[in-house]
């Protein structure tokens, strides 16, 4: 299959830089950008993103040649979500693969959706493109209509052309000189019949393999725009930790180098050579010196560290009994807490950015999550107004959440205004994405649940303690180089993120059904270490802990786990998916000797996907080592894209959910992040991985598409914490499941 | 000037002689597929294959490198004639970011170029060097298998991609081992070279906290 859209080629990238910059822009975008704005409140009840960018024309061009652009807010993470919309848009629109070109996240091209986060890509975007496509391919038969002077119930559509009784045909090209789709969409869409779907719902390779199987520019890392320069920064020892002194005489002359920058705090080099940026980065980081800096807490005892620091508390769900239905209480109470430590996004490639400032205009390109609000940031941060930089999104190694992909963007277009004219390439080393990446928050819950005489749960009372799961730019000061300029920039104020989707709560409600039910936000203001988004937010830990308690309890009630938790669930899908997934596991034939198995469910946000997990291991207690013979989940998307993408998904979050509870834990001393490669936090390796996975997909078409990137973490990190206790008989609370810490109560 | 052949040309390099060979692969010679992942000889993303034998190329200084046969994944094949590792991450689809992959396919390279009979235990422990992030360690392993088959013809009849009829479950449960399971011997034992790289002094060096 040839691809309908690459990432940005070399010469895209040399189109965009310099001086034909505004070769690249397209006439319509600004007064879009600004209709957009305009029309944003009458267009409230629109679907997905098209409540914000209303304009059919923001979402998709067709050109004379019949040749069709469309335009996404969203970015490809390595998730597949480039594919995935190209097959959204080809069916809806009637339009062949090979005439389909996708633009993603740029400011200068695409509408503005935010953050590629959450697992909103098609819930909001692919929900835009399906309903804008629809409305085009409407719009088309009209004209059609008119231009064959044939009935428009007669046509119909077919691979970018409108076919007619008579063996009429009228190419989209040849239509669109009549029409205009700078018109605003409509709230309804004559959806095709699912029935129907050629291109829907069916396995197609993604777009983007090819070109990384064969070497091709498939990354930012991968762009070498002509006259460029690599530069390197020297982060300072620690968090807050200020520059006193650097002697930059000997760098400057070293062979290559052709500019040491400093700011405040803000260290770097730039040369002719990458070795030689990194050789000049470590004779600077040799000649620097720096004040202690903030001390850090001790991070021996992550229940200690959370509970010592202040709270501000929000009570998100406060059921109070039925008065109607008495419930026989004070059968059993339990009561237990649960924990996880800070966890670092450890991307493979570290992080990565180009930044050229010509003629007053700043291009920054970036592995960014967000270019509006990386825009947004990098403007304030530079004090230009935000009409002056573009920011442009190339893929980089996958991120996970906010990794450091917008602190080296910001490196990079400081550097750009040091060396105007010349594009720079800023590349972190290891030790600085591992040191400097704002980590997934630690995380405490503490829950008490009571059975009723019949083993139903009676009540349940749940407290998680967190931090903030978003500390993304928009401000200047949520970037690192922003924080050590002189003047600094201010680290923004944390704030919780609400509810229905929540940050360090997120899916802590569980979906049973609990006649009586409290649960408290302990939001931590403090962030003694540099936190912010990691996939799944709170959903991981939450979805830990309250399906570990739920086996818990079910061991009280002397339950099947499984029938436990449908004794609870009330909602028909989410009964079907755990049913599915037990099913696919064969769970009722039971545990194998020497072995344990686990359940988990959960459906993300309680408003995304559905997912349930089950695994089956053995443990060895003279190691301590979890082994995963199989893992099954079952996963109900609402309508599906594209089949393999999704299991791909599932796949992926098994198994980078195993990594973080087995393996991962942020570590550091009272002044350093000790964590900074590799052999420090080491993370899932092959000898570890299990020896199947499987998925099943329960399709529901015909129903909104429900976001599944990171529906896995939370059901696979329960489901292996209840297989281990159940090969054990030792329940593990504390993450991660290390060998030394499983061995070690073992043997007690 | 050091001369370096490079997916059988030579190509003159004016670099200092201590640059990693993955930044003259990289910045000199264009070449996308070997990855910056830690400089540290960790985490397998920049693996190439000096002489057939996988190797790190972010510590592999060019000083040791004249006169030596070094292949990049680009080496291997091309998107209108993909070599069977290449031919088989398409059809199982084995990438999320894709960061990753390059270096476990020139690995996987090294390990079939020496016996396509493989077994799972042995790709599992020839790749248990290389890290993947997304989670995509199950089709990268059905991969494997996969290029081992198209290698050794029986199946090589290159089908449309098994995506089509969706993944296999079940499929990458571990293989009864196959003659040849154990070491490849010690002249082509890729760890081995890579330990000996690694002694090189920059391999350690570690410049700032």
């Amino acid at each position: 299959m040839t691809a309908p859209a690459v990432t940005v080629s070399r010469r895209a990238v040399i189109q965009g830089t310099g001086a034909l910059l505004l070769s690249f822009v397209i006439p319509a975008t600004r007064s879009r950008e600004v209709a957009s704005a305009r029309h944003a409140d009458a267009a409230l009840d629109l679907p997905g993103s098209l409540a914000k960018n209303p304009l059919l024309d923001a979402w998709i061009r067709i050109d004379a040649d019949g040749s069709v652009t469309a335009f996404t807010g969203k970015a490809e993470l390595g998730q597949g979500i480039r594919t995935a919309l190209l097959q959204v848009i080809a069916e809806e629109l009637d339009v062949p693969w090979s005439r389909l070109t996708l633009v993603t996240a740029d400011t200068e091209r695409t509408p503005n959706e935010g953050y590629t986060a959450g697992s909103h890509s098609v819930q909001d975007s692919g929900t835009a493109l399906r309903h804008a496509a629809a409305q085009v391919r409407g719009i088309l038969l009209a004209e059609a209509a008119r231009h064959l002077s044939v009935p428009e119930q007669q046509l119909h559509t077919e691979a970018g052309a409108v076919l007619g009784p008579n063996g009429d045909r009228v190419s989209y090209g040849e239509l669109v000189a009549s029409i205009s789709l700078h018109v605003q969409a409509q709230p309804s869409s004559q959806l095709k019949d699912p029935a129907r779907y050629s291109v829907m719902n069916h396995p197609v390779p993604r777009v983007d393999i090819p070109g990384k199987v064969s070497g091709a520019v498939a990354y930012v890392q991968d762009l070498r725009p002509p006259g460029m320069l690599h530069a390197r920064v020297v982060r300072p020892p620690g968090y807050r930790a200020a520059l006193l002194e650097v002697n930059v005489n000997e760098v400057e002359s070293m062979p290559g180098v052709m500019k040491v920058v400093r700011n405040g705090s803000f260290l770097a080099v730039i040369a002719q050579r990458e070795f030689q940026a990194i050789q000049a980065m470590w004779s600077l980081a040799r000649e620097a010196r720096w004040s202690a800096g903030a001390a850090l807490p001790d991070g021996s005892d992550i229940r200690q560290l959370l509970l010592g620091l202040p709270t501000r508390d929000e009570t998100i769900l406060d059921t109070q009994p039925n008065p109607a239905r008495p419930s026989n209480h004070g059968l059993l109470t339990l009561e237990a807490s649960y924990s996880r430590p800070y966890i670092a996004h450890a991307s493979i490639g570290p992080s990565c950015a180009l930044a050229q400032f010509t003629s007053g205009v700043l291009t920054v390109w970036s592995h960014t999550q967000g270019v509006y609000p990386d825009r947004q940031a990098i403007a304030e941060m530079l004090h230009l107004p935000s009409d002056k930089v573009r920011c442009i999104h190339v893929e980089g190694s996958g991120c996970y959440g906010h990794n450091g992909a917008d602190d080296a963007a910001a490196d990079a277009a400081l550097l750009a205004f040091a060396i105007p004219d010349r594009p720079i390439r800023v590349q972190w080393m290891r030790e600085q994405e591992h040191a400097w990446e704002p980590y997934g928050p630690a995380m405490l819950a503490q829950v008490r649940g009571a059975l009723d005489t019949s083993g139903r749960i009676a009540s349940w009372d749940y407290g998680i303690w967190s931090n903030t799961h978003s500390m993304r730019p928009g401000p200047a000061g949520a970037l690192l180089a922003a924080q050590h300029l002189e003047p600094a920039f201010p680290i923004p104020e944390p704030r919780p993120i609400p509810q229905p989707e929540g940050g360090g709560d997120r899916n802590a409600i569980p979906l049973y059904s609990l006649p009586q039910a409290r649960v408290v936000h302990h939001f931590l203001p403090d962030m003694p270490v540099r936190i912010s988004a990691l996939r799944s937010l709170g959903a991981h830990m939450n979805v830990f802990a309250i399906e570990s308690f739920m086996d818990e309890l079910a061991v009280a009630a002397r339950a099947d786990p499984v029938e436990f938790r449908l004794r609870h669930l009330e909602d028909p899908r989410a009964r079907d998916i755990v049913s599915a997934a037990a099913d696919e596991f064969r769970w009722s034939a039971g545990s194998a000797p020497g072995q344990g198995r686990g359940f988990a469910f959960a459906r993300y946000k309680n408003l995304a996907a559905y997912c349930a997990v089950a695994m089956q291991v053995e443990v060895s207690p003279e190691t301590g080592r979890i082994h995963v013979r199989r893992a099954i989940a079952a996963v109900d998307a609402g309508e599906v894209i594209n089949p393999d993408g999704l299991r791909n998904q599932i796949e992926g979050a098994i198994l980078q959910s195993l990594s973080w509870t087995l393996f991962e834990q942020v570590r550091f001393d009272r002044a350093h992040i000790t964590s900074i490669d590799w052999a420090s936090y080491p993370i899932l390796r092959f000898g570890s991985v299990p020896e199947s996975v499987s998925v099943r997909i329960v399709e529901r078409p015909g129903t909104p598409f429900l976001g599944c990137g990171e529906a896995g973490q939370g059901p696979a990190a329960a489901a292996l914490a209840n297989a281990v206790a159940d090969a054990t008989g030792k329940r593990f609370r504390e993450l991660p499941l290390s060998p030394a810490r499983i061995k070690a109560a073992l043997a007690s | 000037m050091i001369d370096l052949t490079v997916n059988g040309q030579t190509h003159s390099i004016d670099a200092d002689p201590q640059t990693p060979l993955l930044y003259v692969l990289r910045d000199d010679l264009q070449l996308n597929a070997a990855k910056f992942g830690c400089g540290l000889g960790q985490c397998g993303a920049c693996t190439v294959l000096i002489d057939g034998a996988a190797a790190l190329a972010c510590v592999t200084p060019i000083l040791l490198l004249s006169g030596r046969q070094i292949t990049t994944l680009e080496g291997l094949g091309t998107l209108s004639n993909p070599a069977p590792i290449q031919q088989a991450f398409i059809e199982e689809q084995a990438a999320q970011c894709g960061f990753c992959i390059a270096g476990m396919m020139m690995r996987a390279q090294a390990l079939l170029q020496s016996n396509p009979q493989v077994s799972d235990a042995q790709i599992r422990a020839q790749l248990e060097l290389h890290l993947c992030r997304c989670g995509t360690h199950m089709r990268i392993l059905r991969a494997i298998h996969r290029a081992a088959e198209l290698i050794q013809g029986g199946r090589a009849a290159i089908s449309t991609p098994t995506a089509a009829s969706g993944p296999a479950d079940g499929g990458e449960t571990g293989n009864p081992s196959s003659p040849g399971e154990g070491q490849t011997g010690d002249s082509h034992d890729p760890l081995r070279r890579e330990r000996d790289l690694s002694r090189h002094p920059q391999a350690r060096e570690r410049p700032e906290r």
